[in-house]
């Protein structure tokens, strides 16, 4: 049995402080957060409440008019719980003129543009609130590359993308976030009836074990097998986690000079505090 | 003889060698205070751990006219303190160093010699490496000391145990990994290990780690010292910045000697004698 539990008490101690950490030390004291009603924005937001302070963190909702209302109402369950600011920015205004110059754009455009378009609102609302975007993505979604590149996977920082989705559950129980918001089947909302899981095409259960194994653990494709994996969902995952590698890098600059940026002149974010 | 010690967990402003000076002076003030004889900071102190291209920037040449260290031998007339900095060598070699500090004199310096270059460090890219371990004598007692991956090699307290010291002052910038226990993982790890070796080497093992963040590396504190019976003494908190103070009670490296003469009954010509045949024999 592959047991991924963690000890609740002391993850929230730590991302607690990451994010009180990170944030001061630019001489931020505000976070802001697209929250979707789904469980991974809900924990970011639970964790930025309690290292900020509730009026110190705005939860913007951020609804298409596919949206399902339960989003939209999940979401304000978790405003009111943390009493955190909040505001409500429509995004069909914004996208729809784009999508109707395409009348045969796909789902994933359509998407895309949705997901790149919240992001948009996250950092308008990041200057205008003096806060910082803070990150909703998880490990699980980083590792499968289940995200849109500057769209949901852009923030200043991220407390939770270390923990693997059935990990971010775990969380979310220790945090008191509203036992629907816990229970539904993770979807990105893109689009009507999506689930995250149908469209993978495996339970997030499964595939956690398995990244733990591949990932965190450094077992070879061969013992994955060995540990009761199927052949074919291994090699599934592990050329899913290659292919998107592009989503967990910065551009590759082509490296003419003396000095490159990011190559051979490094320095972490956190310099000078 | 007894005296109190002093273990700051503190946390530090990368690459800013004026702000963490400054915090320094206001701890040792402070422990002095407290009537501390001895205080111990955390790998890097005066730098931050996460340098990179800082290296060059922040690196000192300790010596009396330094204006960095001339602040901290000032303070060391009060109080006998071990600091972390990046030291540069006269032909610009640069080591993470730890000094000891006393009456307005450079003690002893130590060169980190196990630079971690593997998983979350990269050391080695940045940075020389030490190649001594050397104890040295204080007005306590003769003393090691160990940074971080150095006392993840059981042969490096070994030579210093060999070479006189009772007392073994280690620093660390530890990153917490590992979130299933009850306790940080590679937290778990280190005080086992300390008190392991305070128990084997039956001498005092203190322990001091830096707390705070670097681009989401966790630092988890957790000071601690361990007695020559492998007792658990003081164990400051998690994440905290704090100054941990414990009793160290030197006279108990003779009470457990005599209980237990580990020392004693070692045999460093055997040790000597096998490695020389195993090297030989690679």
């Amino acid at each position: 049995m592959i047991d991924l539990s963690i000890n609740c008490e002391l993850v929230r101690n730590i991302l607690v402080r990451f994010i009180h950490s990170e944030i001061t030390r630019t001489g931020y004291k505000r976070a802001v957060i697209n929250l979707s009603g789904g469980i991974d924005s809900a924990v970011s937001c639970a964790l930025a409440s309690e290292a900020l302070g509730p009026d110190n963190v705005l939860a913007i909702r951020i609804p298409y008019k596919t949206s399902s209302p339960g989003s939209l109402e999940h979401a304000q369950l978790l405003i009111d719980q943390l009493k955190i600011q909040s505001i409500t920015i429509p995004i069909s205004d914004m996208v729809d003129p784009l999508i109707g110059r395409f009348p045969d754009m796909s789902k994933i455009r359509k998407g895309n543009i949705m997901a790149r378009a919240r992001m948009i609102i996250a950092y308008d609302q990041s200057e205008e609130f003096h806060g910082l975007v803070v990150g909703t993505g998880n490990k699980t979604e980083i590792l499968l590359g289940y995200t849109t590149l500057y769209g949901d996977s852009a923030c200043a920082l991220n407390p939770i993308g270390d923990l693997f989705k059935t990990q971010v559950r775990q969380l979310a129980t220790e945090l008191k976030i509203p036992q629907e918001i816990i229970d539904k089947p993770p979807s990105a909302d893109l689009w009507q009836g999506q689930t995250d899981e149908a469209e993978l095409g495996f339970t997030y259960e499964k595939v956690d074990q398995l990244l733990y194994l591949l990932i965190d653990q450094r077992y070879q494709i061969s013992e994955c097998v060995q540990e009761g994996f199927e052949e074919e969902f291994v090699n599934l995952v592990a050329n899913r986690v290659q292919r998107f590698q592009f989503k967990r890098s910065l551009p590759p600059i082509a490296k003419i000079s003396s000095r490159t940026v990011g190559s051979d002149y490094l320095y972490f974010r956190d310099w000078g505090t | 003889m007894k005296i109190t010690i002093a273990l700051a967990q503190i946390n530090t402003r990368l690459g800013d060698l004026t702000a963490n000076l400054e915090h320094h002076l206001s701890i040792a003030s402070e422990a002095f205070q407290k009537s501390a004889d001895l205080l111990v900071f955390p790998e890097l102190s005066l730098t931050g751990y996460s340098l990179q291209d800082l290296v060059p920037q922040v690196a000192i040449q300790p010596s009396k006219k330094d204006p960095i260290f001339k602040r901290l031998l000032q303070a060391s007339q009060e109080i006998d303190m071990v600091v972390g900095f990046v030291e540069e060598d006269t032909r610009h070699r640069f080591y993470i160093s730890a000094a000891y500090l006393s009456k307005g004199e450079i003690v002893h310096i130590h060169r980190k010699v196990h630079l971690p270059t593997y998983g979350i460090f990269d050391e080695k890219r940045f940075l020389a490496a030490g190649d001594t371990f050397r104890a040295f004598d204080t007005r306590f007692g003769r003393v090691g000391i160990l940074i971080c991956e150095d006392f993840w090699h059981v042969s490096s307290p070994y030579l210093l145990w060999q070479d006189g010291a009772d007392i073994f002052l280690l620093q660390s910038a530890s990153p917490g990994r590992g979130v299933t226990d009850e306790n940080i993982g590679s937290a778990n790890w280190v005080e086992t290990i300390n008190r392991s070796y305070a128990g084997l080497f039956t001498a005092f093992f203190a322990h001091s780690n830096r707390v705070g963040f670097e681009d989401g590396l966790y630092f988890w504190g957790g000071a601690t010292l361990f007695d020559p019976d492998g007792k658990q003494v003081a164990l400051g908190p998690y994440d905290k910045e704090t100054i941990t103070y414990a009793e160290m009670d030197l006279n108990q490296l003779r009470r457990t000697r005599t209980r237990l003469p580990l020392l004693r009954d070692e045999r460093p010509e055997i040790v000597l004698h096998e490695l020389r045949r195993i090297l030989k024999h690679d």
